[in-house]
C-alpha cells in the first residue's frame, strides 16, 4: 500500500487520478455463479479501481454479498476469474468486515489480541504483533481500551475493532458487507465517518456492500449498481466530492442529483421484474 | 433488597426445616421413621468428622471423580474429532443416541464379568455413562460452531489445525461444561447405585443402604444429606471452572 498521499481530495478531474482509474485494481472476468434456483452471475466481469472506496448497491438478493464473497474467496464461484493485480487470491492480503461483528468476533480474546489474531496467523512474533497493533491504533486515533473483551464494547465499538483487524495486516483490499446495519442510527453515523477517515489515512481499496443509499454514496468515490440477478452492471456512478465529508456534504446539490440518480436506477431495476 | 433478594433461596429451606420440625414434634409421623432435624443433622456432623460417614463420603468423591475425569479424557478428543466433521457424526449419531439412551444400570453384569466385582466395575460403568452424554455434548458444541467465526478465522488465513484449536474448541467449551455437569451428576447416580448392589463396602450407596437395613433413621438420613451435598456441590464446582473459564458463555 503505497499510494501517493497527493491522490488524497484531489480535485474531479486531476490527471495523475486519471491515470490511476485506467490501472484497475482487480479485475473480474466471466465470473459465474449459479445456485439450484437461480442463475446469480453469468460472465461477470468488472474492474475494481485501485485506491478507491467503492459502494456495492442493488436490489434485495441481487448477489452483493455472493459478489465479494466470491473475490474474497468465501464463496466458490462456478467459472471465471478474479485477478489482483495480475495475481490470485492467494498471494494477496485482504481484510474482510462481516456484517454481524458479534459472531465474527472471538469472545475468547481481549480486543487487543483479536485485532492481533491475523498476525498470529501469520506467524509474526508477539513482541512484534503488540507494537503493530499499537502502531495502527495511534494511527487510527482509535480511543477504546483494548484489553476488554468484546462484549463489553458497544456495538460500534466491535465494528470498530473488527475493522482494526482486518486493517492490521495492512491488506491491499477492504471487503465490508453490510458493516453498519445492525447498528443503530447514531452510531451508524459515527461509524460511517471512521470508515472514511480509516479510508483517507490508508487509501485501501475498499469495497463496502450497503443496503442504505445514502450511505452507499455519502461514503464512495463510485457507486456499483447492481441489476436483479442475474447481475449485471446497471451503472458505474462516479461521485467525486471533496473529503472529508461531512453533514455538509448530504445537503450539496452534487450529492443530491448523484443520489437521485442512482435512485431512479435503482427503482427502474426494481419495477423491472 | 439486594440482599434480601440473595436471602430468598433460604426461604424454602426454612419452610422444609418448619414443617419437619412440626411434624415431629406433634409425632405427625412415625418418630422411628422421622427423626428430627436437629437429630439428623447432630448424626450427620458427627459422623462426618469423626464416624464413618466421612470415609464413605470421600470413597464416592473419588469413585465420581475418577469416573467423570476418564470419561472427559476419553470423550472430549472423541467429540472433537466426531465433531469436526458433520459426516462422520452423523454415521456414529445412532449408536452413540442408543447407548446414551441405554439405562447403564443394565450394564453392571456385562461390566461386572469384565472388571468383576470391586471399584473398576463401578468407575467403569459410571465413566461409560458420562462418556458418553460429554461426547454427545462435545460434538454439538463443535458442530454448532458459529458459521461465520469459521469463515473470519478462514479469510483471516487460518489453516484447518488452526481453524480447530483457536476456534471450534473454544466455540465448543460452554457446551463441552453442560456435558461435564450432566456427566457429572450422571456418574454420581451410577456410583451411588453401584455402591449399593455391587458387593460394596464403602461409599455413600453403601452406607444409606447399610443404615436402612440396621434401621438407623438418623444415619440414613445423615448420609442421604450428604450424598444430596456432594451432587450440589460438584455441579457447584463445575459451574465456578466453567465462569473462570469460559467468561464469554451467554453474553
Ligand atoms: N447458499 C445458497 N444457496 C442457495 N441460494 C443462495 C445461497 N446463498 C445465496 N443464495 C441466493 O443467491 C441470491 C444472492 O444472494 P446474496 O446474499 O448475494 O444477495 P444480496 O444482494 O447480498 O442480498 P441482501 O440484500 O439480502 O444482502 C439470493 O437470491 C439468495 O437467495
Ligand atoms: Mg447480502
Amino acid at each position: 500500500m503505497t499510494i501517493p498521499a497527493s491522490i488524497v481530495a484531489s480535485g474531479p478531474a486531476g490527471g495523475f487520478d486519471e491515470s490511476r482509474r485506467t490501472a484497475p485494481h482487480v479485475t473480474i472476468r466471466s465470473l459465474s455463479k449459479h445456485y439450484p434456483d437461480a442463475v446469480i452471475y453469468d460472465r461477470f466481469d468488472f474492474d475494481i479501481p485501485r485506491g478507491k472506496l467503492i459502494s456495492v448497491f442493488g436490489p434485495n438478493g441481487c448477489g452483493k454479498s455472493t459478489l465479494i464473497n466470491m473475490i474474497a474467496g468465501l464463496v466458490p464461484a462456478d467459472a471465471g476469474e478474479v485477478l489482483f493485480d495480475g495475481r490470485p487470491l492467494s498471494r494477496v492480503k485482504f481484510g474482510y468486515v462481516f456484517q454481524n461483528y458479534r459472531e465474527a468476533l472471538f469472545p475468547w480474546l481481549p480486543a487487543f489480541d483479536n485485532i492481533a489474531y491475523p498476525l498470529k496467523v501469520m506467524g509474526v512474533p508477539r513482541a512484534q504483533r503488540r507494537q503493530r497493533v499499537e502502531r495502527l491504533v495511534a494511527h487510527l486515533g482509535v480511543k477504546i481500551d483494548l484489553s476488554l473483551y468484546p462484549y463489553h464494547l458497544s456495538g460500534g465499538q466491535q465494528q470498530l475493532v473488527s475493522i482494526m483487524r482486518a486493517l492490521i495486516v495492512e491488506p491491499e483490499i477492504l471487503f465490508l458487507d453490510e458493516p453498519f446495519s445492525a447498528l443503530d442510527y447514531e452510531m451508524t453515523l459515527f461509524m460511517r465517518d471512521q470508515l472514511q477517515r480509516v479510508f483517507m489515512e490508508t487509501k485501501t481499496t475498499t469495497v463496502l456492500v450497503s443496503h442504505d443509499l445514502e450511505e452507499a454514496v455519502y461514503l464512495s468515490d463510485y457507486v456499483l449498481l447492481l441489476s436483479r440477478h442475474p447481475a449485471q452492471v446497471v451503472e458505474f456512478v462516479p461521485y467525486d466530492a471533496p473529503r472529508p465529508r461531512t453533514d455538509k456534504t448530504l445537503s450539496e446539490p452534487g450529492f443530491i442529483a448523484t443520489k437521485a440518480h442512482c435512485l431512479k436506477l435503482f427503482q427502474r431495476e426494481v419495477h423491472r421484474g | 433488597m439486594k440482599t434480601s433478594n440473595a436471602l430468598l433461596p433460604l426461604v424454602g429451606v426454612a419452610i422444609l426445616l418448619a414443617v419437619w420440625s412440626l411434624a415431629t414434634a406433634l409425632k405427625l409421623v412415625d418418630p422411628v421413621l422421622l427423626p428430627s432435624p436437629l437429630a439428623t443433622f447432630r448424626t450427620l456432623w458427627e459422623s462426618m468428622l469423626s464416624g464413618k460417614l466421612g470415609v464413605d463420603f470421600l470413597k464416592t468423591v473419588m469413585r465420581t471423580i475418577s469416573s467423570t475425569a476418564i470419561a472427559a479424557v476419553i470423550a472430549i478428543p472423541l467429540g472433537i474429532l466426531l465433531g469436526s466433521s458433520e459426516k462422520l457424526y452423523r454415521s456414529v449419531e445412532f449408536l452413540i443416541d442408543f447407548f446414551r439412551s441405554t439405562p447403564a444400570s443394565a450394564m453392571f453384569p456385562l461390566f461386572l464379568v469384565l472388571f468383576g466385582v470391586g471399584d473398576r466395575t463401578k468407575i467403569s460403568v459410571a465413566a461409560f455413562g458420562a462418556a458418553l452424554v460429554i461426547l454427545f455434548n462435545v460434538a454439538y458444541g463443535v458442530m454448532n460452531a458459529r458459521k461465520t467465526r469459521l469463515l473470519a478465522a478462514k479469510v483471516m488465513g487460518a489453516s484447518r489445525i488452526r481453524v480447530l484449536f483457536d476456534v471450534m474448541l473454544l466455540e465448543s467449551l460452554p457446551q463441552t461444561f453442560v456435558g461435564l455437569r450432566n456427566g457429572v451428576s450422571l456418574a454420581l447416580v451410577i456410583i451411588v447405585v453401584a455402591e449399593m448392589f455391587i458387593g460394596s463396602t464403602d461409599g455413600l450407596g453403601q452406607r444409606v443402604f447399610e443404615a436402612q437395613q440396621l434401621f438407623d433413621m438418623p444415619g440414613m438420613y445423615a448420609a442421604i444429606f450428604a450424598a444430596g451435598a456432594l451432587g450440589y456441590s460438584l455441579n457447584l464446582l463445575f459451574l465456578l471452572i466453567e465462569r473462570r473459564f469460559v467468561h464469554w458463555a451467554g453474553r
